[in-house]
């Protein structure tokens, strides 16, 4: 039951990312043409509002509701061709298939069938990297 | 009274409630806010195998995030299909000129079905389009530490210096692919 909370928090993002229309394969092609300031002003407002909290939540020491310290573990930013390699290699995905992971769920609950597609694809992808991770530069 | 349900919402009441889901798991949960983790749970879940990377307890460690993400599927269902906006997406002219040109034809709901079809499957253009473009996020997500979420907004929200290389990747990424793949895929 503790953890039905999540469930709920998901229902409330997937519907705000369904009437962003960030999920929209038509805005993605948009923003990677440049040609509609929606995108960005979505991921930039969102990124604002996520700094501020961060910023608030670590110089007043902000506990959670169980009144432990909040966790916010930093990427190891050595590991720079991790980020470069497998970030473009996101980013060729999310141009491909007009959708990141999250947008993904929601259009299949959308009534889109055919995103069973590229689910599957993206969990032989996370399979095929859990399989080849030791032999790829990090 | 309830047309915003139906509506789209510009991006100055969209983004920041997205921002909020930053803080919220972080007071409720003490959870950093990231999607793409859960694909690697269900493969956790399964396929047990000897490889090491999903040998862990997904049950204790992941199970926020597949409610979290079986949420999603939900409220795409609610914000898509029951309250589903009933006029195509406005997207930019130049947008649909450019489209056109290439040969895009359905301009209706959030895919263009003249892509995105069991039959294009068949075809190589299809199966690059949708089991690669999918094999490529679920991989990509993987090896660079996170999606969209977990990177572009948790992460620069962090100030993170991988998170911001790892955004850069992310554009780059959808450059090559629009400006210099697409042409040869529609």
């Amino acid at each position: 039951m503790a953890y039905l909370k999540y469930l709920v928090f998901g229902v409330l993002f997937g519907f705000v990312l369904t009437k962003a229309e960030v999920i929209s394969w038509f805005r993605i092609q948009e923003m990677f043409r440049f040609q509609s300031f929606h995108m960005y002003g979505v991921i930039g407002a969102a990124i604002l509002v996520g700094m501020i909290s961060v910023q608030i939540i670590k110089r007043f020491n902000v506990k959670d509701i169980h009144g432990d310290p909040i966790s916010i573990p930093p990427k190891d930013s050595t590991q720079v061709y991790r980020y470069a390699i497998g970030g473009t290699i996101f980013g060729l995905g999310w141009a491909l298939t007009g959708a990141c992971p999250g947008p993904l769920f929601a259009l299949l609950g959308s009534g889109l069938g055919i995103i069973i597609v590229p689910l599957v694809g993206a969990l032989i992808g996370t399979f095929v990297y859990g399989a080849l991770k030791d032999a790829l530069p990090h | 009274m309830f047309d915003w349900l139906y509506q789209p919402w510009p991006w100055y009441v969209a983004g920041p409630l997205i921002g909020l889901f930053v803080p919220l798991l972080f007071i409720f949960g003490n959870k950093q806010f990231g999607i793409s983790s859960s694909l690697r749970h269900v493969c956790a879940a399964c396929a047990p195998s000897s490889i090491s990377y999903f040998n862990y307890d997904w049950k204790k460690e992941g199970m926020w995030h597949l409610l979290f993400a079986g949420g999603v599927v939900l409220g795409g269902f609610l914000g898509g299909w029951v309250f589903a906006n009933p006029e195509p997406i406005a997207i930019s002219g130049s947008t649909i000129s450019d489209l056109t040109a290439l040969g895009v034809q359905d301009f209706d709901g959030f895919l263009p079905d003249d892509l995105f079809n069991w039959d294009n499957l068949l075809t190589w253009q299809g199966l690059l389009i949708m089991l690669g473009g999918g094999f490529m996020v679920g991989f990509g997500a993987r090896y660079g530490g996170g999606c969209t979420s977990g990177h572009a907004i948790s992460g620069l929200s962090d100030l993170q210096l991988g998170s911001l290389i790892a955004v850069i990747g992310f554009f780059a990424g959808g450059l090559i692919v629009t400006h210099l793949i697409y042409p040869f895929l529609i």
